[in-house]
């Protein structure tokens, strides 16, 4: 091989080479361009599709109940009348259940990794936390049912329901004969299932504060708490609102985990320890042998609306989340 | 590319192509069902042994009744497959013709701490109510009079159910109406329904695990899990007054006191049936095929290979814990495939397989 390039760059054969290898550089960034806006519109015409699909599927059950559809308790195959409101309650109820364990617990494990752990333990817990990340749900569904259910029935939740039971109005929420399923089982669940994702961007995101904004509040003779509360969360608080929303997405729609251990029942209880059912749960039960057309198509309605739960809870976060920077932008 | 490499790759080729030839030619050797869950285990045997008695291949998917209902509509497969009879007036509005091919028990199974399998006798009118939530603690005075020796705890009773669509569910239902008016009214008959009581599980495994899991809980489930998971059954009291315990013998005197002869399009339900043995909740998986068919060799094919489950494959069954039909009503489906199953211009598809 020789090597020729700036040599040869005088004769009139190489200045017409490099013009056309020009030219076939800019015809392959115009393709590049081309086929990276090609990919960006897909996501908007595969959104798009799916929506237009859903609606499409479940347009008899909206055309046949209407608003109805949305706060009737109904869901009757037999009779044929179906309403979504057990499935919307039980889908946000876990979620914010999943929410309420897993956002202190992610805090406090990166608040551990960042800020507390010596040195040679900040890896070891990071790994942890992402390999619980990598088990599949179908496992953590059967851990579940199998492993934490009989536990929790037989010892936690019989001491839970004869403390807190007697307690006003919150004792309500611990009712019921000690089944080890429910509402409160899966919600834990999937605090478990969501709060790697969580811990992982709070983590990602207290590390990116600068060091000099620490070591001046530490200078002042701020705690650690002091530190993490007035200069950490502030700074992070962008990331850490998007991890919790990467959370909540997850939590909203996870199905096989929730199937296992919720108990399945198409009624609103006012007890956590009452069984229940979440959108998704009942369409992986039940979508099989929904011959009837109303039936299946109030189970696509079903779909409809959870991909509409978790469009607005995605955008209202995004609001929020720009309105915050709006403000921090007046501020300085 | 060396020369041998070639000389294999059209040896390839060639065997590839001949492959595809024969193929086509022998599109009976694979026949295709689609549907119930329940009698899959069994089904998946037949075929296999079937495949190497004969070289006939049969591919069957066990997508629950519904999507095998929804494939025979669409003429994907050559045979669909369901736990719940279809009614003589969807059988003929779709042109499709039933038959019942195994039959199977559903059996109520208990978790109470100290009860044996088979000492809680149920009377049906009890199963109702428990199921409907009358009855909510096991030491209820109705249930006390025929248990009379039995402990029952002073606990409350927790109801299990499937939280999927399933012929199990259609079958246990179909029992309830017919023995309880309340449970018609106010519930009814479906593979799923509103239960109004009670948690679900998926799946008759669900169900099961849901049972041994939740102490004084009952569920029900079919014959062959709770024999397998050695599940403490209870006995039902049946339509003649005796209490009887889920086996296959009991099955079977349920579907032999059926009268099929008078049943337009094999449609029967063998829940609540008469005879002093017979197991109140019995029921039949149905294969559903096309009355007039376009490819009658293939056609011919899926029912020589039922004709030799129904006549070879009982052991098979019944070492699955399935109860295999009955000989009487064998012949009379045999009977009935030759007048009614035709090829398009109207030659009994039975007897082309036959001739040749």
């Amino acid at each position: 091989m020789k090597l020729t390039g700036e040599l040869d760059l005088n004769s009139p054969v190489s200045s017409h080479s490099v013009a056309l290898n020009l030219r076939k550089g800019e015809r392959l960034d115009v393709l590049f361009r081309g086929s990276a806006l090609f990919s960006a519109l897909l996501v908007f015409v595969i959104i798009v599709a799916i929506v237009v699909s859903l609606v499409i599927g479940a347009w008899p059950a909206l055309q046949k109940f209407g608003f109805g559809f949305l706060t009737s308790s109904q869901w009757n195959p037999v009779t044929q009348q179906f309403g979504a409101l057990v499935a919307i309650f039980g889908t946000l109820v876990t979620s914010a259940i999943a929410l309420l364990i897993a956002i202190p617990v992610s805090f406090g494990i990166a608040l551990f990794i960042t800020q507390l752990a010596p040195t040679w333990l900040k890896h070891p817990v990071g790994v942890a936390v992402e390999l619980l990340a990598a088990i599949p749900s179908i496992i953590y569904g059967m851990w579940g049912l199998f492993v934490f259910v009989p536990l929790f029935a037989d010892y936690a939740q019989p001491w839970i329901t004869d403390h807190l039971g007697d307690w006003p109005v919150l004792g309500m929420l611990f009712q019921g004969p000690p089944m080890g399923i429910g509402m409160f089982t899966a919600g834990l669940i999937l605090a478990i299932m969501i709060l790697p994702f969580i811990a992982a961007i709070m983590r990602d995101v207290f590390e990116v504060v600068p060091v000099t904004l620490k070591e001046s509040a530490y200078a002042l003779g701020a705690t650690t708490w002091e530190v993490t509360w007035h200069i950490v969360l502030p700074y992070t608080r962008v990331g850490v609102a998007g991890g919790i929303m990467l959370g909540l997405g997850r939590a909203l729609g996870e199905t096989m985990a929730v199937t296992f251990v919720i108990g399945n029942a198409h009624k609103i209880s006012g007890s956590l320890f009452m069984p229940g059912s979440t959108i998704s749960s009942t369409l992986a039960n039940e979508f099989t042998e929904a011959v009837e057309k109303l039936y299946s198509s109030s189970l696509i309605a079903l779909g409809l609306i959870l991909f509409l739960i978790t469009f607005v809870i995605l955008a209202l976060a995004k609001l929020m989340l720009m309105h915050l920077a709006a403000r921090e932008g007046t501020r300085s | 590319m060396s020369k041998r490499l070639k000389k294999s790759m059209f040896v390839g080729v060639a065997l590839l192509s001949v492959g595809l030839l024969s193929g086509q030619v022998s599109a009976e050797n694979i026949i295709s069902g689609a549907g119930a869950t329940f009698p899959y285990p069994v089904y998946a045997k037949w075929a296999e042994t079937y495949a190497k008695e004969t070289g006939v291949k049969m591919n069957y998917q066990s997508i629950g009744s519904g999507g095998g209902i929804r494939q025979i509509e669409a003429r994907t497969v050559d045979f669909g497959a369901s736990d719940a009879p279809l009614k003589v007036q969807d059988l003929d509005k779709a042109g499709l013709m039933q038959f019942p091919m195994i039959m199977g028990g559903v059996v109520p199974v208990v978790n109470i701490p100290g009860v044996k399998p088979g000492e809680l006798k149920l009377t049906s009118e009890q199963m109702a109510d428990i199921f409907l939530g009358k009855i909510k603690k096991w030491n209820d005075a109705r249930l006390k009079t025929n248990n009379p020796g039995l402990h029952l705890p002073d606990s409350l009773i927790t109801v299990v159910h499937r939280s999927d669509g399933s012929g199990t569910t259609w079958i246990f239902t179909n029992y309830l109406s017919k023995v309880s008016k309340a449970w018609a009214n106010k519930v009814g008959n479906n593979k799923a329904v509103a239960w109004p009581v009670g948690v679900g599980g998926k799946g008759n495994e669900g169900v099961a695990s849901y049972v041994r899991r939740i102490k004084n809980s009952i569920g029900y489930v079919e014959y062959a899990y709770a024999l397998q998971n050695k599940m403490s059954y209870a006995k039902l009291r049946n339509r003649d007054g005796h209490f009887v315990s889920p086996t296959s013998k009991n099955f079977q005197i349920a579907a032999a006191n059926a009268d099929w002869e008078h049943a337009p399009g094999f449609y029967m339900v063998l829940t609540d049936q008469p005879g002093a043995d017979s197991w109140p909740i019995t029921g039949a998986s149905f294969i559903l095929v096309y009355k007039t068919q376009a490819k009658p060799k293939t056609a011919a094919a899926v029912l020589k290979f039922f004709d030799w489950a129904y006549h070879h494959g009982q052991q098979m069954a019944e070492k699955l814990d399935y109860v295999p039909i009955p000989p009487k009503v064998v012949s009379l489906v045999e009977r009935t495939w030759a007048k009614q199953i035709k090829s398009k211009s109207g030659e009994p598809v039975l007897n082309v397989s036959l001739a040749q």
